[in-house]
Order: structure tokens, then sequence, then C-alpha cells
């Protein structure tokens, strides 16, 4: 965190932040960029990893990073509405204020991906997570293989962040697809789920990372879709969803088998958690 | 330490004990009977300790009687442990008003009292050494409970009877306390009256030790010491299979998780009690008008509906997946986390658990041999 203060504060102790902007990206999504109330120095963070956002009087929420790791003047989230504190979040205008921790968690592998064939899988707000994993790999385009954007969304009103999946897919240097699960109107690309686009996108197996996040059922699909094209467990890595309180493990609730969710993922390397992952409600 | 060796003191030496303690400024809290049961609270004089209390346990049973022999610590564990006072089951986290467009957030002021616990098994003992690697792991602190930790002063007793539900041996975890205290005592009941045997386990425990009166322990006393605790270790009922945690991750997709939830009725009681178990949530509130916002944690329990909630539904709908979260996390999973074993074998779980679900015998059906004890 970037006051120096925040040093020695409690790890359940929020630092105030100020809303720089809000922005309505779908029906029940929107992006708040943040920066510190007091001090300024830079945040950094490594893609992939999180904030616990704590709303006024109404409760805190793990959200993941979802802008430019570049950026150090502010932090950016996306956040789709489906309860108390999301949808309360919702309201917040230029100027409010927001608590937040962190960052926490694992990271995307973007340094392991280097030389090699990248390809990212996910669904629905699932982007907002790999968003500054994209935005790392284009600053660093030519230290990249293939890179391999597959997305799926619920429907084409859904689909997040589409203008920029637009402009990246229309880089020569990207290859970019999506599906919706329902088409409506003017919709006329992939109807279906996005482990379909796996076949059709082209990377070479043997070395390639794979990055996946979506719904758990998804990136169960979505491993095995990437199993049956060749990739090795240690070259799959996910990001696990689990209630958390605290994210700096004392509340115990989003352990997953061995691992902390808060402290060992979110991003996980499958070969670390294949024994488990597909154990009913483990 | 002690410049003294092992001392031996009498029944009033108790009492000079809590006295001593009240007036280096510690709240000395103790066991002492309430409502049918041993709780840990102050203790105005060592005359509330609960002398000649002995308790029965059976899986889902409990019972206090009384002995003529008037021994102190002939009872074993009571429903509560220490965390009530190390990580108490409410703690208020922080403060936020609102100022201006925004908020300031106010840390809750460190409450500095310290606390002296007189009468810690070797068991909670060990479960202290457990949430250490939970609350002070190095990288992240949890403040409130490592300045309680530190400035607790700990008076051990070694157990000289085994509970009914006990298995520290098979755990060990006890029924001696080999370190993490700063005072041990061994009650001894027989020819000599009623005395204890005293041994120090940090410069503080010897300072103490320094101001108590006795006298120098005898090769007899410690031999006397020795045998009780060793009739402890020897007459203990239960025992936990060795190899738990490989039998518990190799089932992980057992039928039998699901004959355990036709019996248990996942109301936490086994999470409440036990030691170790530290999940907490936390509570938000606003004052009428909004102005100023408070945050609490509370003690949690994974058999709790929204411990694993996500959008959507919880992650373990089944009582089967959550009994199952609990017993493999207490004795697999929390060694991949901290090194160590998340159960010490106090057995309260077992006592205070309403239909008796046992731990150790989960364990051994499920790994299919009944080995018996
Ligand atoms: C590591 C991580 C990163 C995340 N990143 C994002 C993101 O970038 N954008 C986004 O929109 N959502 C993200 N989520 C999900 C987001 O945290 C939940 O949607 C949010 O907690 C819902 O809270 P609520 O109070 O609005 O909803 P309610 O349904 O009222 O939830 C009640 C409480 O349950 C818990 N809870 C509910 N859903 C989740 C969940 N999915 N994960 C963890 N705890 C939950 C929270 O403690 C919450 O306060 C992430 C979750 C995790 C674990
Ligand atoms: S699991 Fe049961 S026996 Fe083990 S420490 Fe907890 S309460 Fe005691
Ligand atoms: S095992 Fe016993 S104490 Fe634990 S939740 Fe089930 S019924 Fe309650």
């Amino acid at each position: 965190m970037p006051t120096a203060a925040a040093a020695t504060l409690e790890p359940m102790t929020p630092v105030p932040f100020r809303v720089l902007g809000m922005r309505k990206e779908l029906p029940d999504t929107y992006t708040l960029d943040l920066a510190p109330a007091d001090g300024d120095g830079p945040l950094h963070f490594a893609p992939g990893q999180f904030n616990m956002l704590y709303h006024f009087g109404v409760g805190e929420i793990p959200i993941s990073i979802s802008g430019d790791p570049a950026a150090t003047d502010r932090l950016t989230h996306t956040i789709r509405s489906v309860g108390a504190v999301s949808r309360g979040m919702g309201t917040l205008k230029a100027g409010d204020m927001v608590g937040v921790r962190g960052p926490f968690g694992s990271a995307w592998p973007v340094d392991e991906a280097r030389g090699r064939d990248v390809v990212i899988v996910c669904g629905g707000i699932g982007l907002a997570p790999l968003r500054p994993a994209i935005y790392h790999i284009l600053a660093n385009r030519p230290s990249y293989g293939r890179l391999v954007i597959l997305y799926g969304a619920r429907s084409p009103r859904d689909i997040l962040f589409r203008r920029e999946l637009e402009r990246w897919g229309g880089r020569l240097d990207t290859y970019v697809d999506a599906t919706v699960d329902r088409a409506t109107g003017e919709w006329s690309g992939n109807v279906g789920v996005v482990t379909n686009l796996i076949r059709h996108s082209g990377f070479d197996p043997v070395d390639t990372i794979a990055m996946v996040c979506g719904p758990e059922t998804m990136m169960q699909y979505t491993v095995e879709a990437l199993r049956d094209r060749g990739l090795d467990n240690t070259r799959i890595y996910l990001s696990m969803e689990r209630n958390m309180k605290c994210a700096v493990g004392f509340c115990g609730r989003c352990q997953f088998g061995g691992a902390f969710v808060c402290r060992d993922g979110p991003v996980f390397r499958f070969d670390r958690i294949a024994p488990i992952f597909r154990v009913w409600e483990f | 330490m002690s410049g003294r060796g092992k001392t031996v003191i009498g029944r009033d030496g108790l009492a000079d004990l809590v006295a001593i303690l009240a007036e280096d400024g510690y709240r000395v809290i103790g066991p002492q009977v309430a409502d049918g049961a041993v709780v840990y609270e102050p203790l105005d004089s060592a005359d509330d300790l609960p002398a000649g209390v002995v308790d029965d346990h059976d899986g889902g049973h409990y019972r206090l009687r009384r002995e003529a022999d008037g021994a102190v610590f002939a009872h074993v564990v009571g429903p509560q442990s220490w965390k009530r006072y190390l990580y108490p089951p409410v703690q208020a986290l922080w403060r936020a008003e609102r100022h201006g467009k925004g908020f300031r957030v106010i840390e809750e002021p460190a409450d500095d009292g310290r606390d002296a616990f007189i009468g810690v098994r070797p068991c909670d003992i060990r479960a202290m050494a457990v949430h250490d690697r939970v609350f002070d792991r190095g990288d992240v602190v949890d403040g409130g409970y490592a300045r309680r930790r530190r400035d607790a002063f700990v008076v051990a007793v070694n157990c000289t009877r085994a509970g009914g539900t006990c298995f520290c041996v098979s755990m060990g975890t006890g029924p001696a306390a080999g370190e993490g205290f700063d005072l041990a005592l061994t009650e001894l009941v027989g020819d000599n009256g009623h005395e204890f045997l005293v041994e120090a386990g940090s410069a503080a425990g010897g300072g103490v030790l320094d101001r108590l009166g006795g006298r120098d322990a005898t090769a007899e006393d410690e031999a006397a010491a020795e045998a009780a605790v060793g009739q402890a270790a020897a007459s203990m009922g239960r025992h936990m299979a060795a190899d738990a945690p490989a039998v518990l991750m190799a089932n992980l997709e057992s039928p039998h998780w699901d004959g355990v939830a036709a019996r248990c009725l996942a109301c936490g009681n086994c999470t409440m009690v036990c030691p170790t178990c530290f999940c907490t949530t936390v509570e938000d509130a606003t004052d009428l008008g909004g102005q100023v916002a408070e945050r609490r944690r509370r003690w949690d329990s994974c058999f709790a509906a929204d411990h694993s909630y996500i959008h959507g539904g919880s992650v373990r709908r089944e009582t089967s997946a959550r009994y199952r979260q609990w017993i493999t996390h207490k004795l697999a999973t929390w060694h991949e986390q901290f090194g160590t074993s998340g159960c010490v074998g106090c057995g309260r779980c077992i006592t205070w658990c309403p239909v008796g679900i046992d731990i150790t015998e989960e364990v051994r059906t499920l790994g299919g041999a009944d080995k018996g004890d």
C-alpha cells in the first residue's frame, strides 16, 4: 500500500482511496478507478492479484485488479453487481471513498510465459482479472509467441470490454475469438461454450501457457479441452474463487484443500490442485 | 530461569501464586465451576479453583462429580478453551467515521491488559503454539493476538488423570507439558498430603517461582509426579490413528461421508469448543445516522451454510462436505498449511458433540480397518 502509515496498520485495516472515475461497462458491471486519499506513491501490483474493497458500512469484498500494471497512479477494478457490497459500490461517484487492502495473492505467470505462446480462456467477469496480463503481454509483445484470447459471455450484450476485444482482435499479432450462450439480434458470431473455441485457435501445444478464469464448471471443461489439445497440467493456470473475509489467511474461509486461495492463490498452476479440483464440494 | 530447581509447594502455595500474579498486574484466570461445567474465568482467589471436582467425559456426555481428596486439577478440560482470551469470540477491528465525502478509519485502541492463565493443560499449550503459526506468521501478524499471547503468563498443569475423551498421547501433545509455559505444576495428592511440584519454563516463571515459598523437590517427589503423569498416559482410552492424514486424503470421495452426515447436525459445536479452530466472519454495522461504521470479527464455523458462500450458492452445500472439510483440515491439510496437526487430542469435540461423533472413530472407520484400541 502506498502510504508510509499503512505499514504500521493492522492487516485488517483498510486504507482510504478516492474514486477517480466510475464507468458503466454493462448493465450490471462497472469499473472504478481509485487513487489513495492521502499520499501518492506508486501503486504496484502483479497481474492476477486482487484487493479487498470496503464500502462504508456495508462490507468488504475481494475484487481483482483489472487495470494496466504499468499505470501506477491508480487502481482499476471491474465489478459485477451481484449482492449488497457489489451493488452498493455501483452507486459511487467520482470523489467518493472506498477502503482498500492489498494487493493480495498470486499472479498470472507472465514471466514464465515469455518466449511461449499464450492462450487466455475466460468467461463473463473472468476477463477482468486477466486484462492486466493481456496489457502486460501487449506492452512486451516481442517477448511472447502467439497470443490467443478466447472469451465467452452469456449474450452479446454481456460481452465485457467489447471495444478492447475488438481492438486486440484487429492486431495482426493477436487472435481473439468470442462466443455467447444465447445469440440475440445482430450477433453473427459463435454460439456455444467457450471450450468450442479452443479447437479452432492455433497455438503450439508443447510450448504454450494457458491462463483460465471463469465459473468453476467452465474452468473444468476448459482444462479438459486444453489437455485434449496436448497441454500439460503444469502449463495451465487458473484463478479460483472462494469466500474470503480477510485475505491474509486468518478467517479460514477460502481454504481449498491445503491451500488458502487468498495467499496461495487465487492463481494456481493446475497440477498443484488437480488432485482436489474435481472432488465434489471440496 | 529460576536459580531454583524443581520446587514443591503446599496447597496454600496456590493462593500465594494467585496473589503474586495479581500483584504483578495480571488478570488471573483459572478453572472454576459454573452451571455444571468447568469454565475458565477470572479468579478472585485460589478458593475459586474447583477443588475436589472431577469431570466424566464420553461422546456427547459430560458430568461433574466430587471426590473427597480435594484435588484442584483432577478435572481435565472444560467446554471453553483459552482461545477465548487470546482470540476472543468477538473482536472490534476498527471504526470508520464519515468525513466530508469520504470517511476516516480509526483503529480500535489496543487493549493492554495482561492475563495469567492458571491450569493450562499440555494439549491446550500445544493449541496455543498452533495458533501462533496461524496468527503470527512473520509476514502477516494479527497484532492483538500477538500482543496478548506475548504478555500472557502461562501456568501449565500436567495431567495426572486421563479424561474420558482425551487422546493426547497419540497426538504427542500430553499428558506432560514439555515447553511453552512459564510455570508447570504437577499435583501430588498422597501420603505427604496435598502438594504441587513446580517447574519454571521461562525467566518470568523463574522470577515468580523465586517468590513462592516451598521446598526443593526430592527425587521421591519427582518420581511421584512422573508416576502420576505416567498413570494418566497409561489409562488413556482413545487414540488417533497415526496414518490419519493419508487415510483422509485417500478417501475424499468415500461414501462414508454420507454416513457421518446422517448423524451430524451441522451444529458447529465441535468447532466452537476446539482450541485450534480459528475461522471467523466479519460484521459491519452503522449507527442510526449512518455516520459511524464499525467492523467486528466473530468466531464462525465451517459447518455454517454461508461459510463457503460465493455468489450463486455455497461451495459446501451438504453436511457431508462440511464434516469432511472440518476433519480433513484438522488432521490432514493443516500439516500443509502450518507444518503441524490442527488437532491436539483434547477430546472436546467428542464430549460436546450432541450426538457423540468421535473424531478418532471416524478416522478408523474411514480407514476401513477396525484396529480397536
Ligand atoms: C480472488 C477473487 C477475485 C474476485 N474478483 C472479482 C472481480 O474482479 N470482479 C467481480 O465482480 N467479482 C470478483 N470476485 C467476486 C466478488 O468477490 C463477489 O462477487 C462479491 O464478494 C460479492 O459480494 P456481495 O456482497 O456483493 O454479494 P453477496 O451475494 O451479498 O455476498 C455476501 C458475501 O458473500 C461473500 N461472497 C459472495 N460471493 C463471493 C465470491 N464470488 N467470492 C468471494 N466471496 C464471495 C462475500 O463475503 C460477500 O460479502 C472475486 C472473488 C475472489 C475470491
Ligand atoms: S479436533 Fe477435537 S480433539 Fe482435536 S483439538 Fe479440536 S476439539 Fe480437541
Ligand atoms: S460433528 Fe457433532 S458437534 Fe460437530 S457439527 Fe456435527 S453434530 Fe455438531
